[in-house]
């Protein structure tokens, strides 16, 4: 039996709801009453259950109120957990206390819908600005976003430090290179850091507003933009998501096809963050070597799928690109050369002593940290969390590929580097091991419309870690309500806590190793 | 044909101010080529310099006259600085009114004043730019004249152009004193121009600057000078080096033929240290801040050593 669905049951008891509307099926959910939504995650604490998301949505167009929800991860096992707030009384217990994720979740839920996490202990705004109305919240169907906001006066309160010596150093939102925005307010006495704190949101975007305004189709144009970097694995979740609402069953080649584009998704990011991390050291030889192993792939991607970043060619249904032989034979011979190349810079970067001075113990975050944040993707992997999505909730090709994903338990800067030089080299074996065995047939299929009331679920291992995906059908058959978390909206807390004991100058190192998207954080 | 010692020491200012970005351009050439780059050419410094003097200068409201006298004062102590090193020759008017101890005490004034201009504005960046800017030079500017004191002992001068007379005279034998206190120079070298494993002059990260964070407030032409003061002090410790440990090719005397061949010597030297020191910045990562210590600790001990095996091996 399942682990999660055991731990809840003594607490629930007779009141256990299984909630129907949601897809795929072999994902359990239940509802339950507000009084029981705490209990329910103390129930999940005591299995060592990590919080993968927390989100509300607007039910009043079914008549209801806010459905307000927790996904909890177990090993393999996803469980959604849904309580019910009515519309005059929006609040809900807050899981704060019992896992530190929620803390920004919650703010977020709080600020963008309006349904109040009662027993929070910080209510400020998060994402949404201090000079927008108190009662703007856009998430809300009576919401209208075609009118301007009205601006009014509002102030953000930053955490404070006192003490002799003790000084602050903003940091952004506009920063020196060419790189998004993001304010960082540092507390330090001389070069050490005392605190650091985040303030997100600058790129704002309203991406899930904008959702709900969408067909299905035009949806997943709108989650390959979400993060420019991750366009692959974010309209692959949107798809999927999309998919188990349907029932549609993608073809066997699409299938395979979407795996190619998320693995050379995968080590195109790897090789530019590779070189970044290098280069924020002032090792610029990497950087200028890895941008130019990352452009081979991206004018490959160019050549063969149309666009270098392989973007909109994952649609509901399937895939909108296809690869014939010469392509196999130009990916793998581009591969072989890559390998080559890039084993030759990795020496360099492993036997080069002043950048191991760098990187070594710089930026760590302890296992213990990492678990109690619900960190994911590569940020978990380096601290210790054998965490993969391709691996323990193996969405199709992956459940027929062997995977051997790197864990180290540092979690340190080089660990961060460390586990992507390693996943380069897994998912290049991965690419080879697709083209050997890419079956024939079809590479499009109707995706067809979800029925009203059923909701989605999909989590896919992008090359930053574990992307989630929600969505809800309306009364009409159209978005209700698409979420959206980005690795990144878990694993920036994680930065929070690694820097803390490091000096000032080391900052850029741990962001870098970090590379959390801020586009997909703050939608 | 002899020339006036006015003509050299005006030959000299010329130099620096007009050859300095080219050594600066011909390090970041290789350095281009190094990391299997195309360069922007020997002359981009030059085009550099000159945008940012066709461009506004931009004044916080808060700006005080430090502020904006910084810039010519680092200017203009580069320029007296070139006076006294003999680059063509040794024959210079100024040097013999100034010795090695001015020089360190131009680039302090200098430094210092580049220093209070970080804080004037009281932003975060360029207070810590300063902070870190200080504790570097309290480190080594006694390094830099321990050093050049251990060099300065075997020609009991620390004027510059004695010392290159003592070499050129033949009491000079190489002494191992010699080979700490020029180990020790280019450690303290790499510092005060700010190159890597110290500083790096190319980067955007605002947190782990030093001396861009120091001038980061700057713009227009008060950037420029500064950008261009930048660019002579390093070449300028490449001449003191050359003066110090190798002096060969400079002219001892202000005939024309000397010095024109001086020229070319110099010439010669730049390209191949610009070949050294781009070997060095390829090679390394940046240090860790509290590295600094060591390193330049490192650098006071060796130009110690030298002193004492001076004394010892005498």
């Amino acid at each position: 039996m399942s682990v999660l669905i055991d731990a809840i049951t003594p607490v629930l008891g007779a009141e256990f709801r299984r909630d129907e509307g949601l897809h795929p099926s072999s994902i359990p959910s239940c509802i339950v009453s507000r009084e029981k939504f705490a209990e329910t995650a103390k129930a999940m604490k005591s299995v060592h259950a990590l919080l993968a998301a927390e989100w509300a949505s607007d039910e009043t167009l079914f008549g209801r109120g806010f459905g307000i929800y927790a996904c909890y991860r177990w090993g393999a096992e996803y469980l959604i957990i849904k309580t019910e707030a009515p519309f005059d009384d929006p609040t809900f217990p807050s899981l704060t206390k019992r896992f530190l994720p929620a803390y920004r979740f919650e703010r977020q839920i709080h600020s963008l819908m309006g349904v109040t996490p009662a027993g929070h202990p910080d209510l400020r705004p998060w994402i949404k600005f201090e000079d927008w109305p108190e009662d703007a919240w856009p998430l809300r169907k009576s919401f209208d976003a075609s009118k301007p906001m009205p601006r009014v006066f509002g102030e953000y309160k930053f955490v404070r430090a006192e003490g002799e010596g003790v000084y602050e150093i903003p940091v952004g939102p506009v920063h020196a290179g060419i790189i998004e925005p993001g304010h960082f307010r540092f507390q330090a006495v001389g070069e050490d850091i005392l605190n650091l704190e985040e303030r997100l949101g600058y790129v704002h975007k309203g991406i899930e507003k904008k959702f709900e305004l969408l067909s299905w189709q035009e949806g997943s144009r709108l989650a390959g933009r979400v993060s420019g970097d991750t366009t692959v694995a974010h309209s692959l979740g949107y798809c999927m998501a999309l998919e188990t609402m349907t029932g549609c069953s993608v073809p066997e080649r699409a299938q395979w096809l979407r795996a190619l584009f998320l693995e050379r998704e995968r080590i195109a990011n790897h090789l530019g963050d590779l070189g970044a991390i290098c280069n924020d050291a002032a090792f610029a030889f990497m950087l200028y070597q890895m941008s130019r192993l990352r452009e081979i792939m991206l004018r490959t991607n160019h050549k063969l799928f149309g666009h270098r970043f392989i973007m909109d060619r994952i649609i509901p249904g399937g895939v909108a690109a296809d690869i014939d032989a010469d392509g196999k034979e130009l990916i793998l011979k581009e591969l072989k050369k890559l390998l080559k190349e890039f084993n030759k810079l990795v020496t360099i970067y492993d036997e080069n002593s002043s950048l191991e001075d760098r990187v070594r113990d710089t930026g760590i975050l302890i296992p213990d940290k990492a678990r109690e944040i619900c960190a994911v993707g590569i940020v978990a992997r380096a601290s210790g969390l054998n965490l993969d999505c391709r691996m323990q909730n193996p969405f199709p090709p992956y459940d027929r590929i062997e995977l051997n994903v790197p864990v180290l338990i540092s979690g340190d800067v080089h660990a961060r580097a460390w586990v992507r030089v390693e996943e380069v080299r897994e998912s290049i074996r991965i690419i080879r091991r697709i083209l050997e065995t890419l079956p024939s047939g079809e590479i499009l299929t109707e995706a067809g419309i979800p029925a009203p009331d059923t909701s989605g679920f999909s989590a896919v291992e992008g090359w930053r870690g574990e992307i989630v995906y929600w969505l809800q059908a309306g009364p009409n058959s159209e978005i209700n309500r698409c979420m959206v978390r980005d690795p990144s909206s878990v694993n920036w807390l994680g930065l929070e806590q690694a820097v803390l004991g490091n000096i000032v100058p080391d900052f850029p190192l741990c962001n870098k190793s970090f590379n959390q998207s801020y586009s997909g954080h703050d939608l | 044909m002899k020339l006036y010692t006015f003509v050299t020491e005006f030959l000299q200012l010329i130099i620096l101010i007009g050859i300095a970005p080219a050594f600066t351009g011909w390090v970041r050439m290789l350095k281009c080529w190094s990391q299997g780059r195309t360069s922007a050419g020997l002359f981009q410094p030059y085009r550099d310099l000159d945008k940012l003097f066709s461009k506004d200068v931009l004044l916080a409201d808060n700006a005080t006259w430090i502020f904006r006298f910084t810039p010519y004062l680092v200017f203009g102590t580069a320029v007296l600085a070139g006076g006294i090193i003999p680059m063509l020759t040794v024959d210079l008017p100024i040097a013999y009114a100034a010795d090695v101890i001015v020089l360190v005490a131009l680039f302090a004034i200098a430094r210092f004043f580049t220093a209070l201009a970080g804080m004037d504005m009281g932003t975060a960046f360029g207070g810590m730019g300063s902070s870190r800017e200080m504790t570097i030079a309290s480190l080594a500017e006694p390094a830099m004249l321990m050093a050049i004191f251990t060099v300065s002992l075997a020609s009991k001068s620390t004027s510059l152009s004695q010392m290159v007379h003592v070499i050129y005279s033949g009491q000079y034998v190489f002494r191992p004193s010699i080979a700490f206190a020029l180990i020790a120079f280019i450690l303290i070298a790499l510092a005060e121009t700010g190159r890597i494993p110290v500083d790096n002059p190319a980067t955007h990260l605002e947190l782990t600057m030093i001396h861009e964070a120091m001038i980061l407030e700057y713009s227009g032409r008060h950037l420029a000078l500064i950008e261009w003061a930048g660019m002579m002090k390093l070449f300028l410790f490449v001449m003191l080096g050359i003066a110090v440990f190798a002096p060969w090719g400079i002219a001892s005397s202000g005939d024309f033929i000397p010095i024109l061949s001086a020229f070319f010597f110099m010439l010669l030297k730049l390209g191949i240290i610009g070949i050294g020191l781009v070997l060095i910045e390829t090679g390394l990562a940046k240090m860790r801040i509290f590295r600094m210590t060591e390193f330049l600790g490192s650098a006071f001990l060796l130009a110690t050593l030298g002193m004492l095996s001076f004394f010892i091996l005498e």
